[in-house]
Protein backbone atom coordinates (compact mmCIF):
# COMPACT_ATOMS: atom_id res chain seq x y z
CA UNK A 1 0.00 0.00 0.00
CA UNK A 2 2.96 2.50 1.32
CA UNK A 3 5.02 1.43 -1.45
CA UNK A 4 2.07 1.65 -4.26
CA UNK A 5 1.97 5.11 -2.93
CA UNK A 6 4.91 6.32 -3.24
CA UNK A 7 5.57 5.10 -6.67
CA UNK A 8 2.44 6.35 -8.12
CA UNK A 9 3.74 9.70 -6.17
CA UNK A 10 7.16 9.57 -6.99
CA UNK A 11 9.51 11.65 -4.29
CA UNK A 12 11.91 14.19 -5.82
CA UNK A 13 14.98 13.20 -4.77
CA UNK A 14 15.44 11.16 -8.17
CA UNK A 15 16.25 7.68 -6.55
CA UNK A 16 14.33 4.97 -8.25
CA UNK A 17 11.78 4.01 -5.52
CA UNK A 18 11.96 0.25 -6.79
CA UNK A 19 15.12 -0.66 -5.52
CA UNK A 20 15.66 2.22 -2.49
CA UNK A 21 12.34 2.12 -0.62
CA UNK A 22 14.43 3.01 1.96
CA UNK A 23 15.03 6.55 0.88
CA UNK A 24 11.66 7.24 1.20
CA UNK A 25 12.24 7.92 4.85
CA UNK A 26 14.60 11.01 3.92
CA UNK A 27 12.90 12.45 0.77
CA UNK A 28 9.74 13.59 2.33
CA UNK A 29 8.53 16.25 0.07
CA UNK A 30 5.81 14.62 -2.03
CA UNK A 31 5.89 15.78 -5.86
CA UNK A 32 2.15 16.04 -7.60
CA UNK A 33 0.80 13.07 -9.67
CA UNK A 34 -0.73 13.12 -12.95
CA UNK A 35 -4.24 13.73 -11.58
CA UNK A 36 -2.88 16.64 -9.31
CA UNK A 37 -1.33 18.59 -12.36
CA UNK A 38 -4.03 18.80 -13.76
CA UNK A 39 -6.38 19.71 -11.56
CA UNK A 40 -3.96 22.75 -10.44
CA UNK A 41 -3.19 23.12 -14.41
CA UNK A 42 -4.29 26.32 -13.41
CA UNK A 43 -1.68 27.26 -10.77
CA UNK A 44 1.04 25.65 -12.86
CA UNK A 45 0.52 28.26 -15.08
CA UNK A 46 0.26 30.74 -13.43
CA UNK A 47 3.46 33.53 -13.41
CA UNK A 48 5.17 33.33 -9.75
CA UNK A 49 3.81 29.73 -9.08
CA UNK A 50 4.55 27.15 -11.16
CA UNK A 51 4.86 23.09 -10.11
CA UNK A 52 7.38 24.08 -6.80
CA UNK A 53 4.82 26.52 -5.61
CA UNK A 54 2.26 23.67 -5.48
CA UNK A 55 4.40 21.48 -4.27
CA UNK A 56 5.08 23.52 -1.36
CA UNK A 57 1.03 23.63 -0.71
CA UNK A 58 1.05 19.89 -1.37
CA UNK A 59 3.92 19.32 1.60
CA UNK A 60 2.37 22.08 4.12
CA UNK A 61 0.50 21.59 6.79
CA UNK A 62 -2.02 24.11 8.11
CA UNK A 63 -4.19 23.97 11.52
CA UNK A 64 -7.69 25.93 10.98
CA UNK A 65 -9.38 26.45 14.12
CA UNK A 66 -12.20 27.34 13.92
CA UNK A 67 -15.05 26.46 11.55
CA UNK A 68 -17.70 29.22 12.11
CA UNK A 69 -18.04 31.80 8.87
CA UNK A 70 -14.35 32.26 8.72
CA UNK A 71 -13.46 28.28 8.26
CA UNK A 72 -16.47 27.76 5.78
CA UNK A 73 -14.39 29.71 3.10
CA UNK A 74 -10.94 29.09 4.48
CA UNK A 75 -10.74 25.66 4.35
CA UNK A 76 -12.90 25.79 1.25
CA UNK A 77 -10.56 27.40 -0.56
CA UNK A 78 -7.14 25.51 1.25
CA UNK A 79 -8.53 22.38 0.48
CA UNK A 80 -9.07 23.60 -3.21
CA UNK A 81 -5.67 24.98 -3.57
CA UNK A 82 -4.18 21.89 -2.61
CA UNK A 83 -2.81 22.11 1.13
CA UNK A 84 -1.53 18.92 1.68
CA UNK A 85 -2.64 18.02 5.82
CA UNK A 86 -5.67 20.42 6.98
CA UNK A 87 -6.17 20.20 10.73
CA UNK A 88 -9.83 20.97 11.55
CA UNK A 89 -10.34 22.22 15.11
CA UNK A 90 -14.14 22.58 16.63
CA UNK A 91 -16.02 21.07 19.61
CA UNK A 92 -19.63 22.30 18.31
CA UNK A 93 -22.70 20.77 16.58
CA UNK A 94 -24.55 22.52 13.53
CA UNK A 95 -27.19 24.79 14.21
CA UNK A 96 -30.36 26.50 12.02
CA UNK A 97 -28.63 29.71 12.86
CA UNK A 98 -25.35 29.16 11.33
CA UNK A 99 -26.65 28.12 7.94
CA UNK A 100 -27.21 32.12 6.57
CA UNK A 101 -23.10 32.27 6.78
CA UNK A 102 -21.51 28.71 7.02
CA UNK A 103 -21.94 27.91 3.80
CA UNK A 104 -19.62 24.54 4.41
CA UNK A 105 -22.44 22.90 6.05
CA UNK A 106 -26.38 21.96 4.49
CA UNK A 107 -29.62 21.72 5.92
CA UNK A 108 -29.11 18.18 6.17
CA UNK A 109 -26.62 18.71 8.61
CA UNK A 110 -28.19 20.57 11.21
CA UNK A 111 -27.52 18.52 14.12
CA UNK A 112 -24.59 17.09 13.35
CA UNK A 113 -21.04 17.38 14.80
CA UNK A 114 -19.27 20.13 13.01
CA UNK A 115 -15.70 18.23 12.61
CA UNK A 116 -16.58 15.58 10.58
CA UNK A 117 -20.03 17.06 8.46
CA UNK A 118 -16.25 19.71 7.01
CA UNK A 119 -14.37 17.23 6.35
CA UNK A 120 -16.76 15.08 4.88
CA UNK A 121 -17.75 17.78 2.48
CA UNK A 122 -14.28 18.96 2.08
CA UNK A 123 -12.95 15.25 0.99
CA UNK A 124 -15.68 15.64 -2.00
CA UNK A 125 -14.16 18.67 -2.82
CA UNK A 126 -10.48 17.39 -3.23
CA UNK A 127 -9.44 13.66 -2.39
CA UNK A 128 -5.42 14.81 -2.79
CA UNK A 129 -6.00 16.38 1.11
CA UNK A 130 -5.59 14.57 4.30
CA UNK A 131 -7.52 15.71 6.85
CA UNK A 132 -6.63 15.47 10.21
CA UNK A 133 -9.91 15.77 12.64
CA UNK A 134 -9.86 17.94 16.14
CA UNK A 135 -13.33 17.47 17.48
CA UNK A 136 -12.65 18.81 20.58
CA UNK A 137 -12.17 22.52 22.86
CA UNK A 138 -9.21 24.15 21.89
CA UNK A 139 -8.06 25.08 25.56
CA UNK A 140 -4.72 25.60 27.32
CA UNK A 141 -4.15 21.85 27.74
CA UNK A 142 -3.95 20.72 24.34
CA UNK A 143 -3.24 24.02 22.32
CA UNK A 144 0.77 23.36 21.83
CA UNK A 145 0.73 19.88 21.32
CA UNK A 146 -1.96 20.09 18.30
CA UNK A 147 0.00 23.34 16.93
CA UNK A 148 3.15 21.41 16.46
CA UNK A 149 2.35 19.46 14.11
CA UNK A 150 1.39 22.25 11.94
CA UNK A 151 3.42 24.60 9.71
CA UNK A 152 0.99 27.42 9.66
CA UNK A 153 -1.96 28.14 11.84
CA UNK A 154 -5.32 30.58 10.85
CA UNK A 155 -7.52 31.67 13.23
CA UNK A 156 -11.05 31.87 12.87
CA UNK A 157 -12.53 31.24 16.57
CA UNK A 158 -15.42 33.47 17.57
CA UNK A 159 -14.22 34.19 20.65
CA UNK A 160 -12.06 36.48 22.81
CA UNK A 161 -10.36 34.27 25.03
CA UNK A 162 -9.32 31.88 22.16
CA UNK A 163 -8.05 34.50 20.32
CA UNK A 164 -5.39 35.33 22.88
CA UNK A 165 -4.77 31.38 23.27
CA UNK A 166 -4.12 30.85 19.54
CA UNK A 167 -2.24 34.21 19.46
CA UNK A 168 0.14 32.30 22.53
CA UNK A 169 0.14 29.06 21.67
CA UNK A 170 1.72 30.68 18.66
CA UNK A 171 4.14 32.41 19.89
CA UNK A 172 5.28 29.29 22.16
CA UNK A 173 5.23 27.11 19.16
CA UNK A 174 7.01 29.48 16.91
CA UNK A 175 4.12 29.54 14.45
CA UNK A 176 2.43 31.89 12.40
CA UNK A 177 -0.97 32.66 13.32
CA UNK A 178 -2.80 33.76 10.16
CA UNK A 179 -5.74 36.23 12.39
CA UNK A 180 -8.64 37.48 10.69
CA UNK A 181 -12.00 38.49 12.72
CA UNK A 182 -15.65 39.74 12.20
CA UNK A 183 -18.27 42.18 13.82
CA UNK A 184 -21.43 43.02 12.00
CA UNK A 185 -20.14 44.47 8.94
CA UNK A 186 -16.31 44.40 9.49
CA UNK A 187 -13.45 42.47 9.42
CA UNK A 188 -10.03 42.73 10.42
CA UNK A 189 -6.57 40.68 9.16
CA UNK A 190 -3.42 40.61 9.57
CA UNK A 191 -0.96 38.02 9.61
CA UNK A 192 0.84 37.53 13.60
CA UNK A 193 4.47 36.37 14.71
CA UNK A 194 5.38 35.44 11.00
CA UNK A 195 9.18 35.01 10.44
CA UNK A 196 10.60 36.60 7.97
CA UNK A 197 14.16 35.22 8.12
CA UNK A 198 15.62 37.67 10.63
CA UNK A 199 12.93 38.19 13.03
CA UNK A 200 9.08 37.80 14.06
CA UNK A 201 6.59 39.92 13.25
CA UNK A 202 4.05 41.64 15.31
CA UNK A 203 1.26 39.91 17.08
CA UNK A 204 -2.25 39.88 18.61
CA UNK A 205 -0.87 41.67 22.09
CA UNK A 206 1.54 44.17 20.31
CA UNK A 207 -1.96 45.04 18.55
CA UNK A 208 -4.45 44.67 21.34
CA UNK A 209 -2.54 44.13 24.81
CA UNK A 210 -5.30 43.51 26.66
CA UNK A 211 -9.20 41.77 25.72
CA UNK A 212 -12.15 44.39 26.33
CA UNK A 213 -14.19 44.09 29.35
CA UNK A 214 -16.63 41.42 28.77
CA UNK A 215 -19.77 41.73 27.41
CA UNK A 216 -18.90 45.13 25.77
CA UNK A 217 -18.07 43.84 22.04
CA UNK A 218 -21.15 41.67 21.44
CA UNK A 219 -20.36 38.08 19.30
CA UNK A 220 -21.99 37.45 16.47
CA UNK A 221 -24.39 35.52 17.95
CA UNK A 222 -25.27 39.12 20.25
CA UNK A 223 -24.49 41.78 17.54
CA UNK A 224 -25.36 39.98 14.76
CA UNK A 225 -22.94 39.58 10.98
CA UNK A 226 -24.30 39.78 7.59
CA UNK A 227 -23.66 36.36 6.21
CA UNK A 228 -21.60 37.55 2.91
CA UNK A 229 -18.93 39.25 5.54
CA UNK A 230 -16.89 36.02 6.86
CA UNK A 231 -17.23 35.04 3.38
CA UNK A 232 -15.15 38.09 2.00
CA UNK A 233 -12.56 38.22 5.39
CA UNK A 234 -12.40 34.55 5.43
CA UNK A 235 -11.59 34.28 1.64
CA UNK A 236 -8.69 37.01 2.45
CA UNK A 237 -7.51 34.75 5.49
CA UNK A 238 -7.18 31.88 2.88
CA UNK A 239 -5.40 33.84 1.14
CA UNK A 240 -2.73 35.48 3.55
CA UNK A 241 -2.44 31.43 4.54
CA UNK A 242 -1.63 30.68 0.67
CA UNK A 243 1.17 33.56 0.72
CA UNK A 244 3.00 32.51 4.19
CA UNK A 245 2.95 28.61 2.60
CA UNK A 246 4.33 29.35 -0.82
CA UNK A 247 6.50 32.72 -0.69
CA UNK A 248 4.36 34.40 -3.27
CA UNK A 249 4.02 37.91 -2.39
CA UNK A 250 4.39 39.98 0.87
CA UNK A 251 2.10 38.94 3.43
CA UNK A 252 0.58 40.62 5.77
CA UNK A 253 3.37 41.23 8.56
CA UNK A 254 3.29 44.16 10.73
CA UNK A 255 -0.12 45.41 9.14
CA UNK A 256 -3.96 45.26 10.17
CA UNK A 257 -6.27 45.26 7.38
CA UNK A 258 -10.15 46.54 7.96
CA UNK A 259 -12.54 46.27 5.87
CA UNK A 260 -16.22 48.29 6.22
CA UNK A 261 -18.34 46.42 3.98
CA UNK A 262 -21.44 49.33 4.54
CA UNK A 263 -19.09 52.31 3.06
CA UNK A 264 -16.93 49.60 1.10
CA UNK A 265 -13.67 51.21 2.44
CA UNK A 266 -10.82 49.72 3.86
CA UNK A 267 -7.64 50.48 5.28
CA UNK A 268 -4.21 48.89 6.15
CA UNK A 269 -2.72 50.19 9.13
CA UNK A 270 1.03 49.46 10.30
CA UNK A 271 1.12 47.56 13.88
CA UNK A 272 4.35 47.88 15.63
CA UNK A 273 5.72 45.63 18.22
CA UNK A 274 5.08 46.36 22.00
CA UNK A 275 8.15 46.44 24.18
CA UNK A 276 5.95 45.48 27.10
CA UNK A 277 4.66 42.70 25.44
CA UNK A 278 4.37 40.28 28.00
CA UNK A 279 5.39 37.40 26.24
CA UNK A 280 7.51 38.64 22.94
CA UNK A 281 8.53 42.22 24.81
CA UNK A 282 12.00 42.83 26.25
CA UNK A 283 11.38 41.58 29.86
CA UNK A 284 9.08 38.66 29.16
CA UNK A 285 6.11 38.04 32.27
CA UNK A 286 4.22 34.86 30.96
CA UNK A 287 5.76 31.75 29.91
CA UNK A 288 3.39 29.34 29.42
CA UNK A 289 0.00 29.46 28.44
CA UNK A 290 -3.14 30.69 31.46
CA UNK A 291 -6.68 30.40 31.91
CA UNK A 292 -8.00 32.81 29.05
CA UNK A 293 -11.18 32.89 30.50
CA UNK A 294 -10.15 34.53 33.79
CA UNK A 295 -7.76 36.67 31.70
CA UNK A 296 -10.64 37.65 29.46
CA UNK A 297 -13.41 37.85 32.24
CA UNK A 298 -15.55 36.27 30.61
CA UNK A 299 -16.58 33.68 33.14
CA UNK A 300 -18.95 36.00 34.66
CA UNK A 301 -21.04 36.07 31.23
CA UNK A 302 -21.22 32.42 30.59
CA UNK A 303 -22.08 31.88 34.17
CA UNK A 304 -23.82 34.78 35.49
CA UNK A 305 -27.25 34.50 33.85
CA UNK A 306 -27.99 38.11 35.99
CA UNK A 307 -26.42 41.17 35.41
CA UNK A 308 -26.25 45.04 36.02
CA UNK A 309 -24.46 47.54 34.73
CA UNK A 310 -23.20 50.53 37.18
CA UNK A 311 -25.21 53.04 35.48
CA UNK A 312 -28.10 50.48 36.19
CA UNK A 313 -26.85 50.30 39.73
CA UNK A 314 -26.28 53.49 40.35
CA UNK A 315 -30.08 54.53 39.61
CA UNK A 316 -30.89 52.08 41.85
CA UNK A 317 -29.07 53.44 44.83
CA UNK A 318 -30.58 56.79 43.65
CA UNK A 319 -34.14 55.31 43.40
CA UNK A 320 -33.29 53.97 47.26
CA UNK A 321 -34.36 50.06 45.31
CA UNK A 322 -34.11 47.96 48.15
CA UNK A 323 -31.63 45.44 47.47
CA UNK A 324 -28.38 43.64 49.55
CA UNK A 325 -24.78 44.58 48.15
CA UNK A 326 -22.27 41.95 48.62
CA UNK A 327 -18.07 42.52 47.78
CA UNK A 328 -16.33 39.32 47.53
CA UNK A 329 -13.12 41.14 46.87
CA UNK A 330 -10.20 40.20 49.90
CA UNK A 331 -10.46 42.48 53.08
CA UNK A 332 -7.69 45.29 51.44
CA UNK A 333 -9.38 45.46 48.92
CA UNK A 334 -12.56 46.43 50.16
CA UNK A 335 -10.93 48.63 52.80
CA UNK A 336 -9.19 50.62 49.98
CA UNK A 337 -12.58 51.56 48.28
CA UNK A 338 -15.79 49.98 47.42
CA UNK A 339 -19.84 50.56 47.15
CA UNK A 340 -21.40 49.69 50.41
CA UNK A 341 -22.39 46.53 51.40
CA UNK A 342 -20.96 43.22 53.04
CA UNK A 343 -17.56 41.94 52.86
CA UNK A 344 -17.82 38.24 52.08
CA UNK A 345 -14.50 37.20 50.35
CA UNK A 346 -15.20 35.00 47.49
CA UNK A 347 -13.36 31.87 48.86
CA UNK A 348 -15.58 31.97 51.88
CA UNK A 349 -18.94 32.55 50.96
CA UNK A 350 -20.34 29.12 51.54
CA UNK A 351 -19.13 30.23 54.97
CA UNK A 352 -21.42 32.94 55.18
CA UNK A 353 -24.71 31.52 53.91
CA UNK A 354 -26.36 33.28 56.50
CA UNK A 355 -25.72 37.30 55.66
CA UNK A 356 -26.57 36.36 51.36
CA UNK A 357 -30.40 36.51 51.58
CA UNK A 358 -32.26 33.83 49.09
CA UNK A 359 -34.78 36.43 48.29
CA UNK A 360 -34.63 40.02 46.78
CA UNK A 361 -32.14 42.25 45.10
CA UNK A 362 -28.76 40.63 46.01
CA UNK A 363 -25.74 42.27 44.46
CA UNK A 364 -22.22 40.79 44.05
CA UNK A 365 -19.78 42.83 42.75
CA UNK A 366 -15.53 42.54 42.79
CA UNK A 367 -13.11 44.26 41.06
CA UNK A 368 -13.63 43.33 37.29
CA UNK A 369 -17.26 41.10 37.71
CA UNK A 370 -15.23 37.41 37.34
CA UNK A 371 -14.87 36.00 41.22
CA UNK A 372 -18.11 37.73 41.58
CA UNK A 373 -19.74 35.79 39.15
CA UNK A 374 -17.66 32.68 40.14
CA UNK A 375 -19.14 32.97 43.85
CA UNK A 376 -22.66 33.48 41.75
CA UNK A 377 -22.63 30.23 39.80
CA UNK A 378 -21.05 28.25 43.13
CA UNK A 379 -24.51 29.53 45.25
CA UNK A 380 -26.54 28.92 42.61
CA UNK A 381 -25.51 25.53 41.70
CA UNK A 382 -24.71 24.37 45.50
CA UNK A 383 -27.03 26.22 47.54
CA UNK A 384 -29.80 26.86 44.96
CA UNK A 385 -29.93 30.57 45.09
CA UNK A 386 -31.89 32.59 42.09
CA UNK A 387 -31.82 36.08 42.55
CA UNK A 388 -28.08 36.76 42.67
CA UNK A 389 -27.18 39.74 40.15
CA UNK A 390 -23.41 40.32 39.37
CA UNK A 391 -22.74 43.51 38.71
CA UNK A 392 -21.11 43.81 35.09
CA UNK A 393 -17.61 45.29 34.98
CA UNK A 394 -17.56 45.56 38.82
CA UNK A 395 -15.87 48.21 40.61
CA UNK A 396 -13.72 48.87 38.15
CA UNK A 397 -16.55 50.26 35.86
CA UNK A 398 -17.75 51.84 38.46
CA UNK A 399 -14.71 54.17 38.76
CA UNK A 400 -14.96 54.69 35.37
CA UNK A 401 -18.04 55.83 35.18
CA UNK A 402 -18.43 57.97 38.00
CA UNK A 403 -15.29 58.19 40.31
CA UNK A 404 -12.01 58.30 38.50
CA UNK A 405 -10.50 59.19 42.37
CA UNK A 406 -11.34 55.73 43.30
CA UNK A 407 -8.20 54.07 44.82
CA UNK A 408 -9.18 50.26 43.15
CA UNK A 409 -6.41 47.82 44.35
CA UNK B 1 -6.19 72.55 15.43
CA UNK B 2 -8.29 70.16 13.89
CA UNK B 3 -7.96 66.58 13.92
CA UNK B 4 -10.31 63.92 11.97
CA UNK B 5 -11.07 61.07 14.37
CA UNK B 6 -12.19 57.74 12.23
CA UNK B 7 -13.99 54.78 14.65
CA UNK B 8 -14.58 51.58 14.32
CA UNK B 9 -16.48 49.19 16.01
CA UNK B 10 -18.29 49.27 19.28
CA UNK B 11 -15.85 53.26 19.43
CA UNK B 12 -18.54 54.30 16.10
CA UNK B 13 -21.28 53.09 18.61
CA UNK B 14 -20.13 55.32 21.51
CA UNK B 15 -19.20 57.96 19.68
CA UNK B 16 -21.99 57.95 17.50
CA UNK B 17 -20.25 58.28 14.05
CA UNK B 18 -17.39 56.54 11.71
CA UNK B 19 -16.18 59.72 10.98
CA UNK B 20 -15.98 63.14 12.92
CA UNK B 21 -13.57 66.57 12.73
CA UNK B 22 -12.98 67.24 16.25
CA UNK B 23 -10.90 70.55 18.00
CA UNK B 24 -8.08 69.54 19.98
CA UNK B 25 -5.75 71.57 21.70
CA UNK B 26 -2.07 72.41 20.13
CA UNK B 27 0.50 69.49 20.55
CA UNK B 28 -1.66 67.37 22.28
CA UNK B 29 -0.45 64.05 22.64
CA UNK B 30 -2.37 60.38 21.88
CA UNK B 31 -2.90 59.62 25.89
CA UNK B 32 -4.06 63.08 26.24
CA UNK B 33 -6.31 62.86 23.65
CA UNK B 34 -7.66 59.51 25.41
CA UNK B 35 -8.17 61.18 28.34
CA UNK B 36 -10.61 64.10 26.69
CA UNK B 37 -12.09 61.53 24.63
CA UNK B 38 -13.41 59.40 27.76
CA UNK B 39 -14.47 62.84 29.00
CA UNK B 40 -16.65 63.28 26.58
CA UNK B 41 -18.02 59.70 26.06
CA UNK B 42 -17.36 58.08 29.53
CA UNK B 43 -18.14 54.48 27.93
CA UNK B 44 -15.33 55.07 26.07
CA UNK B 45 -12.95 54.55 28.81
CA UNK B 46 -13.77 50.65 29.18
CA UNK B 47 -12.02 50.36 26.23
CA UNK B 48 -8.71 50.28 28.20
CA UNK B 49 -5.32 50.31 26.48
CA UNK B 50 -6.70 50.87 23.22
CA UNK B 51 -4.13 51.99 20.40
CA UNK B 52 -4.51 54.66 18.02
CA UNK B 53 -3.07 54.91 14.65
CA UNK B 54 -2.30 57.98 13.47
CA UNK B 55 -2.22 58.56 9.26
CA UNK B 56 -1.78 54.62 9.08
CA UNK B 57 0.46 53.81 11.80
CA UNK B 58 -0.23 52.91 15.19
CA UNK B 59 1.52 55.25 17.40
CA UNK B 60 2.39 55.19 21.40
CA UNK B 61 0.45 57.42 24.18
CA UNK B 62 3.33 59.97 23.99
CA UNK B 63 2.89 60.40 20.39
CA UNK B 64 2.39 64.44 19.57
CA UNK B 65 -0.82 65.29 17.09
CA UNK B 66 -0.75 67.81 14.39
CA UNK B 67 -2.99 69.74 12.76
CA UNK B 68 -5.52 67.50 10.05
CA UNK B 69 -3.94 64.43 11.82
CA UNK B 70 -6.36 61.41 10.86
CA UNK B 71 -6.89 59.16 13.97
CA UNK B 72 -7.99 56.03 14.29
CA UNK B 73 -9.42 53.96 16.17
CA UNK B 74 -10.18 49.67 15.83
CA UNK B 75 -11.16 48.37 18.73
CA UNK B 76 -11.20 44.59 18.66
CA UNK B 77 -13.48 42.24 17.37
CA UNK B 78 -13.59 38.89 18.14
CA UNK B 79 -16.27 37.29 15.64
CA UNK B 80 -15.60 34.25 13.43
Amino acid sequence: MLYSYLTENKTKCGYSLDYKLNIIYICLIMSLSLSEKIRYSRHLNLPQFGLDTQEKLKNSKVLVVGTGGLGAPLLQYLTAVGVGTIGVVDFDTIDESNLQRQVLFGTSDIGTEKTSAAIKRLQGLNPHVKFIEHNLRFDSSNALSIIANYDVVADGTDNFPTRYLVNDACLFGGKTNVFASIFQFEGQVSVFNYFDGKEFGPNYRDLYPSPPPPGMVPSCAEGGVLGVLPGIIGSLQALEVIKVLTGIGTPLSGKLFIFDALDFSTRKLNVRKDPQNPISGSNPTIDHLVDYDEFCGVKDLHFSEKYISVEELSEWKKQGVKMQLIDVREPHEHEAANLGGVLIPSKSVELHLDQIPKVGKVVFYCRSGARSAKAIKLLKEKYGYTNLINLDGGILAWKEKFDQAMRVV
Amino acid sequence: MEIKLVAYGIAREIIGHSEMKMKVVDKITIGEFKKSIVGQYPEFGRLRDLRFAINEDYQNDDFVLTTNDEVVVIPPVSGG
